[in-house]
Order: C-alpha cells, then structure tokens, then sequence
C-alpha cells in the first residue's frame, strides 16, 4: 500500500513535470523541470528494485548531460517570444497525437498480447540479491564487446563535440610558448659599434 | 503492489506526452532535444519495468546502452546546435535551409 502511494506520488510529479517542459514559456525553466523529471524517474525505478540505472540516471543524467542542457541555454540567449510563435495553432496536432499514442499503447497492454501479465506484480529477489552485481555480470561476460563499442561510441562523441564547438579567434594575442623557449640571447640584443657622438 | 500495468502505462502517458511536445516545440531545437531526452527516457521505463518483470537483466544492460547513446546524442547535438547558433543567430527549425542549393 505504501509503495503505491510512493508510486503515484512520483508518478504525478513526473507527469506534471513532463508538461512543464513542453510547455514553458521559458528554455531554462524546461531543461530544470526535465531535471525533476530524471530524479522522478529515479526514484521510480529504485521503487521496482532497478537500483543501479536509478543512480546512473542521477549521475549520467542530473549530473552531466542536463548541466550540458543549461550551460547551452545559457550561452544561447534565444529569442524566445519569436521562437514561440505559432504554439497555439500546433497545440491541437499535438493533443491529437497524445490522444493517439496513448489509446495505442494502452490497446496493447489491455490486449495481453505481451506474453506476460499486466497486473501481476515483480519477480520475488533473493536475499542478498544485488542489481549492480547481476549487471555487472552480465556486462562484462555476454555484453563485453557491445560495452566496448559504447565506450568508443562515448570518445567518438567527445571527439566530436570538441572538433565541432572549437573555433579559432582572429587577432587574439596568445603566448607563442616554443618561440619563447626557443630564443637565444644574440638574437634578443644587438650590440652596435659607433664613435661617440658629442652634443653640438 | 507495482504492477507492470502500473509502469507501461505511465511510460505510454510519458511517451505521448513527449510526442506531443515534439509537435508543439516544432520551431525550437533546443526545446526537440529535450523531448527527444523526454522520448528515450520513456522507453527506458518500459525496458526497466520488463526486464524486473520478466526477472531477466537483458532489458536493464539495453537501458545502459540506450543510456549511452542519447548522452553522445545529446552531446553532438548540443554542439552542432551551439555552431548553428554561432553562424546563423537563430535556433528557429524553420530558418534551417542553407543547404538548399
């Protein structure tokens, strides 16, 4: 009983918050309802015992790709009136769509054609049992090469977004640190030989 | 008790409502981007909420991977939509045309 109320509870701020960042007016207020929207979710599946992708959707997510989220908001300064325009007359489509989706996708878990039923509740775990340990497992024997290729996945992406946001100012004065290092004394004076001069 | 009925349907609810932001935030990219964050967020629940209720890992380690491809999507995106930015002043979808010969 009081897992449902955690249940509900989380599942209506996730709710509202997800409308929230489709509707605000404003891009930063959207990246931070979309922040509550993660912790949210956290939170649910820690509720289901997914405790390991809970706190790497904490980490991943709050923590690195959402504060991407900000600081691009930040640096961008949008126009957001101008950008806004025509919100009214897309809303309907959009219900529409909603409307759609959800009929769809509650058709098919009404229907009991997963293969599974809908109203029973979890896999009883073990005592002792430990989420991180299993995946950990399954990670590193049947998926080894797979998380390989997301780790080079991760570097390209890096590569990336480094090649791609790097730019190369005109006019800036920079240290040549090399030429500096590289400089000898006779080219840094010059010694000039010359009758001494009397003022007239 | 959770059900999966109970997780299915919030993802399907999260799901719709992302889709509809898709449609509604069309002239923003910033705003698409995060309701594509949104979107992949909402299938998460549906592998999490199978793989606990099958009592099979397989759907959490798809999560892990979905997880790492939208932080390299967001990344890429963020970064082509700071040169767009830089270039053309205006992050409206609409202004998008250059490659129009």
């Amino acid at each position: 009983m009081f897992v449902e109320i955690l249940f509900y509870a989380f599942a209506a701020v996730l709710l509202v918050s997800g409308l929230t960042v489709i509707t605000s007016r404003n891009p930063v207020y959207s990246a931070l309802s979309l922040v509550l929207c993660f912790v949210t979710s956290a939170a649910l599946w820690l509720l289901i015992e997914a405790e390991f992708l809970a706190i790497v959707l904490v980490l991943v997510y709050v923590g690195a790709v959402m504060v991407l989220f900000l600081f691009v908001v930040m640096m961008l300064n949008v126009n957001v009136e101008r950008v806004r325009s025509g919100f009214t007359r897309h809303v309907w489509l959009g219900v529409l769509v909603t409307l759609l989706v959800i009929g769809e996708i509650v058709g098919v878990v009404v229907a009991r054609q997963l293969g599974v039923d809908p109203t029973r509740g979890g896999v009883p775990l073990a005592p002792g049992y430990s989420n991180t340990t299993e995946l950990g497992v399954a990670l590193f024997t049947r998926f080894a090469y797979p998380i390989e290729l997301a780790a080079m996945l991760l570097l390209v992406a890096i590569v990336a977004a480094i090649a791609l946001t790097m730019r190369k100012r005109r006019g800036l004065r920079v240290q040549d640190i090399s030429a500096q290092v590289a400089v000898r004394a006779s080219e840094r004076i010059r010694i000039v030989k010359m009758d001494a001069e009397r003022p007239q | 008790m959770i059900t999966l009925g109970h997780m299915l349907t919030l993802s399907a609810l999260l799901f719709a409502l992302s889709v509809a932001g898709i449609f509604i935030n069309r002239k923003n990219v910033l705003l698409l981007l995060m309701c594509l964050e949104l979107l992949l967020l909402a299938v998460n629940f549906n592998f999490v909420a199978f793989s606990r209720y099958l009592g099979q890992i397989d759907g959490q380690v798809f999560v892990f991977f979905i997880l790492t491809v939208a932080a390299a999507e967001s990344a890429i995106g963020l970064a082509i939509l700071v040169v767009l930015f830089r270039e053309r002043r205006s992050i409206n979808v609409e202004e998008l045309n250059k490659l129009r010969g």
